[in-house]
């Protein structure tokens, strides 16, 4: 018996220019919302930008983007809506607001899926945010998602950041490009995360500061960024989108 | 429609396993087609024919579905798709994703979400017959 989508998935992403993929390993550090805010500062510079929301258990970046009411098309495939000139796709769409239970091989089996079906066609950028974790939806991220570079966030946190470390030094091992490390919710003048990860060999990309104002924000696109953390957000793009 | 997408994997493949093995012509393939997936195998049968080209200009495609049955991982009970009432939004989702059949479906006997499908889920190919 021979899986057919394996076939097809390097062809579905044939068309994307450039994929970054945000990762953490630990949970609660701000993932989402940084995918989220990339995707919408990359479609304001210009760029034709997806981005799939890959934390099947628990995804949330249609909270961030206020995404409600739309659903996918079929042309031959799942053409993903586009959301504040974002090609968005997750699996709210078909989830609505049930929670879906999954095991490890169900989540190889969903993302195969989606990788196999969703059609991106050309886009300059696909962000992906991840769940959190070290396990199946990484390492097939891994194994299927051939031309991905990890963006990985941390928390200031030496909790979040054993699980980063982790998650760099397999990285590093499978050769594995990394753009770099972001700290996020930053409250004080640590040097701790910066140094770790210059002492690993990697890129420290820079700090977001704990923006109180952040949550309020949350589905309206225009409030969010408006505020600091996406205009931290915006300088660190900038440092990766300059060669 | 979300089958021509699903021709398109299965002619992607065929080209790779017919290089792989050194076909020169794909003669019969035989496809099984999950139930929990409600693919359309006539419209599926459609694209192959108007995608296949090449060594698989002649094949000729067998389709077989296999029923979907669940299996309960905490009570172990054993269930069909045959015997699931659910509404026709809920059917369109498992259409396109089939691990969606765990927000919407539970154990009939414990209740439990934590279920395996224990057959008729995706598409796969079975078998290949080709002239080298």
């Amino acid at each position: 018996m021979y899986d057919p989508r394996l076939s097809v998935i390097g062809e579905r992403l044939s068309g994307i220019s450039r994929i970054i993929v945000v990762s953490s390993g630990k949970g609660g550090v701000g993932k989402s919302l940084i995918a989220s805010t990339i995707s919408l500062l990359l479609a304001r510079r210009g760029f034709k930008v997806g981005l799939l929301d890959l934390d099947f258990t628990s995804p949330t970046t249609h909270v961030v983007l206020g995404a409600r009411g739309i659903h996918p098309s079929e042309d031959r495939g799942i053409v993903p809506p586009t959301v504040h000139g974002i090609k968005y796709m997750s699996l709210i769409f078909y989830l609505g607001d049930q929670l879906a239970p999954l095991r490890g091989s169900e989540l190889s089996n969903a993302l195969l899926e989606v990788l196999s079906v969703i059609l991106w066609g050309n886009i300059d950028f696909l962000i992906i945010d991840m769940p959190p974790g070290i396990s199946d939806p990484m390492l097939d991220v891994l194994k299927y998602v051939r031309g991905a570079r990890f963006l990985i966030v941390t928390s200031p946190s030496k909790m979040a950041f054993e699980t980063v470390r982790k998650l760099l030094l397999l990285l590093k091992s499978l050769k594995a490009p990394v753009i770099g490390v972001i700290e996020n919710m930053k409250m004080d003048e640590s040097e701790y995360v910066r140094r770790e990860v210059e002492a690993l060999g990697e890129i420290f990309l820079g700090e977001i500061h704990f923006d109180r104002k952040l949550e309020e924000s949350l589905g309206s696109v225009s409030k969010l960024l408006e505020t600091g953390f996406a205009r931290e957000v915006e300088e660190i793009i900038q440092r990766i989108l300059t060669p | 429609m979300h089958e021509w997408a699903l021709a398109e994997a299965v002619i992607s493949s065929l080209n790779d396993i017919a290089d792989r093995e050194g076909l020169k012509e794909v003669r019969e393939v035989h496809l099984r087609v999950g139930e929990l997936q409600q693919v359309d195998g006539e419209i599926l049968l459609f694209a192959l024919s108007q995608m296949k080209s090449g060594k698989l200009a002649n094949t000729k495609f067998i389709l077989k579905t296999s029923r979907a049955k669940f299996k309960c991982r905490v009570c172990g009970h054993k269930w069909s798709l045959r015997e699931v009432k659910a509404a026709d939004e809920v059917k369109e989702s498992i259409h396109f994703i089939p691990e969606a059949a765990h927000a919407y479906l539970r154990c009939p006997k414990c209740n439990s979400p934590d279920f395996e499908v224990s057959s008729g889920r995706g598409l796969w190919i079975a078998s290949v017959r080709g002239v080298k």
